[in-house]
């Protein structure tokens, strides 16, 4: 079942939309947002509240790369790979948060805390590498700045 | 010199107040168009001014809008879409507008909306951009509050209502196809092409998708003029400014609104500050990831479309990436396929399978496991992949990089496979 939260938060978007189908994507990041991940069950309850099936939802969660459909960690890293990253450096700040966390990308950490992804260009290029935290950019990185930061998730 | 793009945007980069905004001659172009122009006049003004799409694509966009059904006739609702995605790999000037500027945008969206007849926008933004929506947000809510959105638009009769979606990732989304159907709730694959947006878009409506930056330029253009707009740039047929950015190891990496047509040299040499110390210039892509590489030789080349055109290579979002003589070229090449491989939506097969397998080669090149015939391989997959084989840009994107990049990097390449190994690593 849909909260009532999730419903008002669907029904918000579907003021802008001409069709229920239209609201598909709007209504699986609000429901990964409240659960922390798109479950099976998550497809139906939208399935049902959008009159579509639960297929036809999955095939639109497995193509966007930003719903998940494997549970994740409290906090989701998510590390640019992308070619100024590269230029500048992103290979040597991969491997220290790999070293400082014990995992590799797509790991998440035992206690559950953190999930290492990779992520395309954040169009912050001039302020190479970089990388997000949740919603938070972190700027000009060097593998030196990582334990300042990382406290703050403590 | 004229900055229409960036002169609101103060030195700590906050944005402006609606009100600061108006006093310092915002909002003036929606006045002067709702009173002044009729839809199809503003249409041809653009037309004539010569603003060419800034996503990458270069078309013109007041005969992109010309295109669209007009009068009573026409389908309704009509659509105006700005394509806020920002994912071109490098690239980093729409957000600096959405997030400093965020009313000028606006003003680009309300005036391009009017010029086709649309009553219903949308911003596509990119998840990432969490600043920009949060001072777009503020930025709708004060114009819903003035009337510069909402019914009866400073009394003109014209309605305008917008609204923001924000995606849920994948560089697709971008191509103005697949943008649509993301809109639509639906997997991002490419349309077949016709029919073009223009007649039928969203919800198989009339519609027009544009760059935010495109959509920035649209203000000066009806406070100031066509000639005025044609003086600000250096080139001979593009008009206006443009948002030229530089990343990779220069000095000052960052963005600069220039005029259209201002040379490499400029830009990296005097604005980026040159190499960083012990660094030389190998190479750049001029306007984002998908662009053909330019070398030392192309320093002089104005960075317009056609001038950009002539050497082989494409301005694209204008935002150039620098390759160093210390990163080696083979690897930087790999990264580009890696990301086109990923980001495929597998729709076509040359682009579902081919760029996996040219992603796969460099990976033994760059990895000492290369063999000569690999290069013929790379550009046979360089045509195979090329205009004209799939629905949409992405495939051709992604081999200008890699075509480019054997004709002025081969010997690099030859290296890695007789040394077998990367001479850089």
């Amino acid at each position: 079942m849909l909260s009532p939260e999730e419903k008002h938060e669907i029904d918000e978007e579907l003021k802008h939309l001409p069709y229920k189908e239209s609201a598909a994507i709007d209504a699986l990041k609000i429901v990964q947002n409240h659960r922390g991940w798109v479950t099976d069950e998550a497809l139906d309850d939208v399935g049902e509240y959008l009159d579509m099936s639960p297929d036809a939802l999955d095939s639109i969660a497995t193509f966007y790369n930003l719903i998940f459909r494997k549970p994740v960690g409290e906090h989701v890293i998510r590390i640019c790979d992308s070619v100024s990253c590269y230029l500048t450096g992103y290979e040597n700040l991969r491997d220290a948060i790999t070293k400082k966390l014990g995992i590799k990308l797509g790991g998440t950490t035992e206690d559950n805390k953190f999930t290492f992804l990779p992520i395309q260009c954040l169009g912050t290029c001039d302020h190479a590498p970089a990388m997000m935290i949740d919603d938070e950019l972190y700027r000009d990185l060097t593998p030196e700045k990582l334990d300042e930061i990382f406290a703050q998730y403590k | 010199m004229d900055r229409p793009l960036t002169h609101h945007i103060q030195p700590d980069k906050q944005p402006l107040s609606l009100k600061k905004y108006e006093k310092q001659g915002g909002y003036q172009a929606v006045q002067k168009a709702l009173r002044d122009f009729d839809p199809v006049d503003l249409q041809n003004h653009v037309k004539e001014a010569g603003l060419k799409g800034r996503g990458g694509a270069g078309f013109n966009t007041g005969l992109k809008w010309s295109f669209v059904p007009m009068g009573d006739d026409a389908p309704r609702p009509k659509y105006l879409v700005a394509n806020a995605d920002e994912m071109e790999p490098g690239t980093f000037k729409d957000r600096l507008l959405m997030e400093s500027n965020p009313h000028l945008f606006l003003e680009g969206i309300i005036l391009s909306a009017y010029a086709i007849g649309a009553e219903k926008s949308y911003i596509f933004l990119r998840w990432a951009y969490h600043l920009s929506k949060k001072n777009l947000e503020k930025a709708i809510a004060g114009a819903y509050e003035n009337n510069y959105l909402g019914e009866n638009i400073q009394g003109s009769g014209f309605n305008l209502d917008l609204h923001i979606h924000i995606s849920a990732g994948r560089y697709i989304c971008g191509e103005e196809t697949a943008l649509l159907n993301a809109l639509e709730g639906k997997r991002a694959n490419p349309r077949a092409k016709p029919p073009f947006p223009q007649t039928s878009g969203l919800w198989g409506k009339p519609t027009i998708v544009q760059n935010v930056e495109t959509l920035a330029n649209v203000p000066g253009i009806v406070n100031n003029g066509i000639n005025w707009y044609k003086d600000i740039s250096n080139s001979e047929e593009d008009g206006g400014t443009k948002l030229y950015g530089v990343s990779g190891k220069v000095k000052n990496p960052g963005l600069w609104e220039l005029p259209m047509g201002t040379t490499s040299r400029e830009i990296i040499e005097e604005h980026a500050g040159g190499m960083q110390d012990g660094l030389k210039l190998n190479g750049w892509l001029p306007g984002g990831a998908s662009t053909d590489f330019m070398v030392e030789e192309h320093l002089d080349v104005p960075m317009d479309y056609g001038s950009v055109m002539e050497i082989g290579s494409r301005l694209g979002t204008g935002t150039m990436i620098v390759l160093d003589d210390q990163t080696c070229p083979v690897g930087m090449i790999e990264n580009l396929e890696h990301f086109f491989a990923q980001e495929s939506c597998g729709w076509c097969t040359p682009c579902r399978d081919g760029l996996p397998w040219t992603e796969k080669i460099l990976h033994a090149i760059e990895h000492g496991e290369g063999k000569m015939e690999d290069l013929d391989q790379l550009a046979r997959h360089s045509k195979w992949l090329g205009p004209g084989k799939t629905y949409c840009a992405l495939a051709p994107g992604a081999v200008e990089p890699l075509q480019s990049g054997l004709k002025y990097f081969r010997e690099d390449f030859e290296r890695h496979i007789n040394e077998q190994r990367c001479p850089w690593s």
